[in-house]
């Protein structure tokens, strides 16, 4: 155990075993007062997600701005340390491996950001950015170039876009040399931020399509989060809905759009306007009161029971656990399949 | 139909920048009718802020210039207004709402004074003590919980719905002919969007405004329109009934967005985006502007050469395209192909 902790090995591994395994993931924010900088509390931005993404698989986590999806990344990959939890990735525990010793695992899980224009360097050019993996890793010497250039001819760009720089190119086309950077060294795993949420719809199905396209082709795994259902709809092999920090149902694509038992995510579907102005005017909307509560003070119990409308003494007091009931995990007191007209 | 509360008429605008000239707003007209919701979509850099903006006389003159074109509200042209008549006429008669509601409230002052001084300003008979019951029952009116208490609240105290909501209870509080929401709803999140739109509706039928609502978002417009206007590269390139833009498009661009739009419910197919990326506002395809992208366009001379011009093709429906009769055609070849079926609401 102790061994497996400082070694990485991601290449040689069990193709049953899951990709990426993450256990009670938690992740709190000390909240700092004073001039001693004393800690006078926490938010609770994290606050025990488990889950697991398979080979080739993606797996969709969706939900409302600060409920956790994005932290969740980032300690995946260690860009925060995690307060408690186990991250395993392709069977070694990689949680609290050293700076030197994650060098390896980041190879192999890369992640694509939101915002094209603020990730890109705007003094390098698209051949030096999607090389700049490679030199790091000192693999650019032998070979580098033709990569760099398959890579472009990947992600649909082509090899003369190489000598441009950034501004040159629109939102979509940013986006797609974010992607080729993080394909440069042949990950097994990419943590996709709202990659596709900054851009207009007729250039969003282009990337949708292209991350399909890529996933099939290098039999990748994708932890892929967004705000946008539809979008997670069309990408996603299996679904986990969020909510301040926890999540509320994890199931099959279909399990959670056609049969969502949390009353959240019942909310959350029946809110999304729908593009079919036909029987606009009959369709039955949940229409959830209030705000997220502060991470910093969840509710006791469940942390949803202050905008559920079914809420109980009960979910107060205890924290339901996500445990399988209708066919998938949910965690409510009062899970119930619901008759949804959308 | 009534006389249109309010008509842009042919406006043109255009901005000079070091790279050229940007032809932001290309010959624009629309109109809005007393009571209507009309929903003007398009992407980043259609257009279709700058269009209203520049009615409202709200660009930076330079770079901006308005080259020609009418806004005419309540019979009249509103273009080059003195400063402080249209003003007037932007405070108490078209109001407006913004994506930020962070960045239009004033962070200094508590969001009840700042409605009560809208009301105030176009009501110099009015108490104070009068402006603040209003001002109550006006937040009241958009949902916002305790608005005795909240009255007395700073801006950064609300959350973004609810600055979004006394946004539009300060939009209201003159009871203006016509509210213009740009973006309103694209910063929330959407169990919060849906919120807000209830109080939109609801704002609208208490009013009786014209509403313009502007969003890039196909699924809130097609919740809220009556009619949609589709813009792409500084033109109307459709407009028409919210039912037959979503069922009958009559222009490829429009068919684009519909195909490209990934969905909630029904069979998952493959996405068809539409090819290449938006035109460059400063050179300008020749033709058609959406000819570079358009998969109708191929080998036809016309659509490189003439640029179509806005035209009523069905009983009200309007298409910017030479070859607007066979949309039908092409929707239902790329129905095919994409595997799904034409009939039954594909579209919608």
């Amino acid at each position: 155990m102790a061994e497996e902790a400082i070694s990485y090995n991601g290449r040689d591994t069990d193709p049953e075993r899951p990709v990426l395994q993450v256990e009670d993931l938690k992740v709190h924010f000390p909240i700092k007062e004073g001039l001693r900088r004393r800690i006078v509390g926490f938010v609770y931005a994290v606050d025990g997600v488990s889950f697991e993404v398979g080979h080739s698989e993606t797996l969709g986590l969706v939900g409302e701005s600060g409920c956790g999806k994005s932290t969740t990344a980032r300690a995946i990959i260690r860009l925060l340390d995690p307060t408690d939890g186990k991250v395993t990735f392709l069977g070694n525990d990689i949680t609290t491996l050293s700076r030197k010793d994650l060098r390896p695992v980041r190879r192999d899980i890369q992640i694509v950001f939101q915002d094209p224009y603020a990730s890109l360097n705007p003094r390098m050019t698209v051949r030096e950015i999607v090389a700049e993996p490679l030199r790091i890793h000192d693999l650019y010497e032998e070979g580098g170039e033709d990569r760099v250039a398959e890579l472009l001819r990947l992600v649909q760009l082509s090899p003369e876009h190489g000598n441009r720089f950034p501004h040159e190119f629109s939102g979509g086309q940013r986006q797609r040399i974010g992607v080729a950077r993080a394909l440069a060294l042949n990950p097994r795993m990419l943590l996709l931020d709202e990659p596709v949420s900054a851009l207009d719809v007729s250039i969003q199905a282009q990337v949708i399509n292209l991350l399909i396209e890529i996933q099939e082709e290098l039999e990748l795994s994708f932890l892929f989060i967004a705000h946008d259902l539809s979008v997670v709809r069309h990408i996603s092999h299996r679904l986990g809905v969020m909510y301040l920090g926890h999540i509320v149902e994890m199931g099959t694509r279909q399990e959670i759009f056609e049969n969502p038992v949390h009353p959240y995510t019942q909310a959350l579907l029946s809110a999304v306007p729908v593009p079919e102005p036909r029987g606009r005017d009959q369709r039955e909307r949940i229409v959830l009161r209030g705000d997220v509560p502060n991470p910093a003070n969840p509710p006791s119990g469940c942390v949803f029971r202050t905008r559920c409308w079914k809420a109980q003494p009960i979910c107060t007091e205890e924290t339901p656990p996500l445990v399988e009931q209708f066919g998938h995990v949910v965690a409510c007191h009062f899970a119930a399949p619901l008759e949804i007209k959308t | 139909m009534t006389e249109p509360v309010l008509a842009i008429r042919d406006l043109v605008v255009e901005f000079d920048t070091p790279d050229g000239v940007v032809h932001a707003v290309d010959g624009v007209s629309y109109e809005v009718y007393p009571g209507e919701t009309l929903g003007v979509v398009g992407e980043s850099g259609s257009g279709k802020s700058v269009t209203v903006m520049s009615a409202l006389g709200l660009i930076q003159t330079p770079p901006g210039r308005i080259v020609r074109g009418e806004v005419i509200y309540k019979g009249r042209d509103i273009i080059g207004l003195p400063i402080d008549e249209m003003r007037e006429i932007r405070n108490k008669e078209i109001a407006m709402i913004f994506q930020d509601p962070m960045t239009s409230l004033n962070p200094v002052f508590t969001v009840g004074d700042q409605i009560a001084e809208a009301l105030l300003a176009h009501n110099e008979k009015m108490s104070d003590d009068r402006a603040r019951d209003e001002t109550i029952g006006l937040l009241e009116m958009v949902g916002v919980p305790n608005p005795d208490r909240r009255y007395d609240q700073y801006p950064h105290e609300y959350s973004g719905g609810m600055r979004q909501r006394a946004m539009i209870a300060m939009a209201m509080a003159n009871k203006p002919s016509v509210l213009i929401a740009d973006e309103p709803t694209t910063a929330l999140d959407v169990t919060i969007q849906a919120q807000v739109l209830e109080v939109m509706k609801l704002a609208a039928e208490e009013t009786g405004a014209a509403t313009i609502m502007i969003t890039h978002d196909l699924g809130v417009i097609a919740e809220m329109a009556d009619r949609i206007a589709v813009m792409y590269g500084g033109k109307v390139v459709e407009m028409g009934a919210v039912d037959e833009i979503y069922h009958t498009p009559r222009h490829p661009y429009t068919l684009g967005l519909m195909m490209s739009l990934p969905r909630i419910t029904g069979e998952i197919k493959r996405l068809l985006p539409i090819p290449g990326n938006p035109p460059s506002l400063i050179s300008r395809p020749p033709g058609c502007s959406f000819h570079p992208r358009c998969r109708m366009s191929e080998g036809r001379e016309l659509c490189r050469t003439s640029v179509p011009t806005l035209a009523d093709v069905d009983h009200g429906h309007l298409s910017a395209c030479h070859f607007w009769d066979e949309v039908a055609e092409e929707l239902a070849r790329e129905a095919e192909a994409t595997g799904i079926q034409a009939h039954g609401g594909a579209l919608g």
